[in-house]
């Protein structure tokens, strides 16, 4: 009796309300992720179909010298656009948090508007910003900081610009968090005590406001290695990303299984900075957007 | 004096320092309006006001297509991903199971992991069991990453919800299914919207799993804008987009002015009980 009680109550509106998430998650998460390990140890016949025999040739292919330089560019770019968002974000996230509520209301609401809107045109437009005809140059050569138009689209500067400028916004977002929760009283006993600002800043700020450095930091590397669509836009193929070199295998040379083994050095990359995050206190939680 | 002075100094560079961050997110979205008037087709310098690329927009079938298909796609998919994830954050929140964690666990993938790792898996296992690639696999995909960005944020209002009620209304002798649709989803409901608009607004902007999971002939708007900047893009893409971007701008300022109104309104009648 009690059994057939608890059956009704709670068996029964969980597999209703659980089912289709389980199926979803089997069937198209788990299993298309498990199927591309399985492929990135298979060969390819020569109209390109996946021959399921056992190789490690695609796992050998990474370490060839044009894909390492693929790699440490996309490393560069990442870790760039990182340390660029952080510098920007940190004292933005600050002001922010310093300011009235309405203010504040008003800055993270102008801040997340563009980002409602279609990220390829914003993206675009850049190209018309940068050109060397553009109002970007015409702005440098009548303040006289330049004597001749300098060439900026298509170049590594022109695709981490462009990555700023899509991912700035999520390192805004946990800054704030951590920044807004500082307890001000803090500050004030340091510099009480005879601390000079730099050094508050050193030992109580920083310190207390790492974890959404940390947590800014994977959301923003992490997407970098992907987005091929910010280096074909701003880098016009000068400065290739892992990215590009996946979506090369599976919409041009139809290597499926070269491209799955690229994919699955992404996904240890990820789990790899995923791992030392939470190792030092990061919070999984703290990776989603808002 | 010199404390004063320097206050000064600290309000002005933060004033200077917020206005250039946000000329540099609004001067690309200033590049698209303006040259949406240009008379001229490239688009370098802003030469002469027209409102002919409106014109051109209007009768561009192949770009209207594309963004009636960005719509469709987003609005088939936020509508399936808001119920699926709206119904497991609430039984995740009710109840203890086994394999929770699995879910759990599954559920982050998609917001860890980068996008194309997701594109490509999800096209290798398409071509496998041969789904025809269209709008249909597209919406798949599109449900696929949307789903956990629901269940976060109808979670994170679930985290406040007093179970008491919901017994309450059994007691009243309300069955399950009217608990749920009468008592639980009407509380949660700013949670259930919020995670549907984000659900949205990821569909309309996803370029890297629509370019892997779409068909040569459904293509959506951005990856039309994609396919187009090899060739120039056009100022009639400039006009549908200052179009989408006004709207865009409207409906969020108006609902993030009643979010902000609402917010003011409950903090001031805490205020009033307090006084009492």
């Amino acid at each position: 009796m009690q059994d057939r009680h608890t059956f009704r109550k709670k068996t029964v509106p969980l597999i209703t309300m659980i089912s289709p998430v389980t199926a979803w998650l089997i069937l198209l998460i788990a299993l298309p992720l498990l199927y591309i390990l399985v492929i990135s140890f298979c060969g390819t016949d020569d109209a390109h179909n996946i021959v399921f025999h056992f190789t490690l040739k695609n796992y050998a292919k990474l370490f060839d010298p044009t894909i390492l330089s693929i790699y440490s560019n996309s490393l560069v770019i990442a870790l760039l656009t990182t340390v660029i968002c952080i510098l920007v974000a940190y004292p933005f996230a600050y002001i922010m948090a310093s300011t009235t509520p309405f203010r504040k209301t008003l800055m993270m609401i102008f801040l997340m508007l563009p980002f409602w809107t279609n990220s390829i045109i914003r993206l675009y437009s850049w190209r018309t910003l940068l050109g060397t005809n553009g109002y970007v140059n015409l702005l440098l050569l009548k303040i006289g900081l330049i004597q001749q138009p300098i060439e900026m689209l298509f170049t590594r500067g022109a695709v981490v610009l462009g990555m700023v400028y899509t991912l700035l916004p999520f390192m805004v977002l946990p800054l704030h968090t951590v920044i807004d929760k500082l307890d001000g009283g803090l500050h004030e006993a340091s510099s009480d005590l005879g601390a000079k600002p730099v050094k508050t800043f050193l030992h109580i700020t920083l310190p207390l406001t790492a974890p959404g450095i940390f947590a800014g930091s994977i959301m923003v590397f992490i997407p970098c290695l992907g987005y091929f669509f910010v280096s074909n836009l701003m880098g016009g193929g000068t400065s290739q990303l892992i990215g590009n070199v996946i979506s090369r295998q599976f919409k041009e040379a139809f290597n499926w299984p070269y491209g799955a083994a690229l994919a699955i050095m992404l996904i240890l990359i990820t789990l790899l900075l995923v791992r030392i995050y939470t190792k030092t206190g990061g919070k999984i939680d703290d990776l989603g957007v808002m | 004096m010199r404390k004063k002075r320097k206050a000064a100094a600290k309000k002005y560079t933060s004033r200077v320092f917020s206005a250039l961050v946000y000329l540099f997110l609004y001067a690309p979205i200033a590049v698209v309006i303006l040259f949406s008037f240009n008379t001229s087709r490239r688009n370098v310098l802003f030469e002469g006001f027209t409102l002919d690329w409106y014109k051109q927009m209007a009768t561009n079938h192949a770009l209207l297509e594309s963004f009636g298909n960005t719509l469709a796609v987003a609005g088939v998919s936020t509508l399936i991903a808001t119920v699926i994830g709206t119904l497991t954050a609430i039984a995740m929140f009710r109840y203890k199971f086994r394999g929770k964690t699995i879910i759990d666990l599954l559920l982050y993938i998609p917001v860890v992991i980068p996008e194309i790792v997701l594109g490509i898996a999800l096209l290798s296992v398409f071509s496998l069991v041969h789904v025809p690639l269209g709008l249909g696999s597209m919406i798949v995909a599109h449900v696929t990453f949307q789903i956990p960005f629901v269940v976060f944020t109808v979670r994170a209002r679930l985290s406040g919800f007093d179970r008491s009620i919901e017994e309450a209304a059994m007691d009243l002798g309300a069955n399950r299914v009217r608990v749920l649709t009468g008592i639980t989803i009407p509380i949660i409901a700013p949670g259930i919207v919020s995670g549907a608009v984000l659900a949205f607004t990821l569909s309309i902007d996803d370029i890297i799993i629509s370019f892997f999971t779409t068909g040569a002939r459904s293509t959506t708007f951005p990856l039309k804008i994609m396919e187009l900047v090899r060739s120039g893009v056009s100022p009639d893409v400039y006009a549908l987009s200052t179009i989408i971007i006004l709207a865009t701008f409207v409906v969020v300022l108006i609902s993030q002015i009643s979010v902000y109104k609402a917010n003011q309104r409950a903090l001031k009648s805490k205020y009033k009980e307090k006084q009492k």
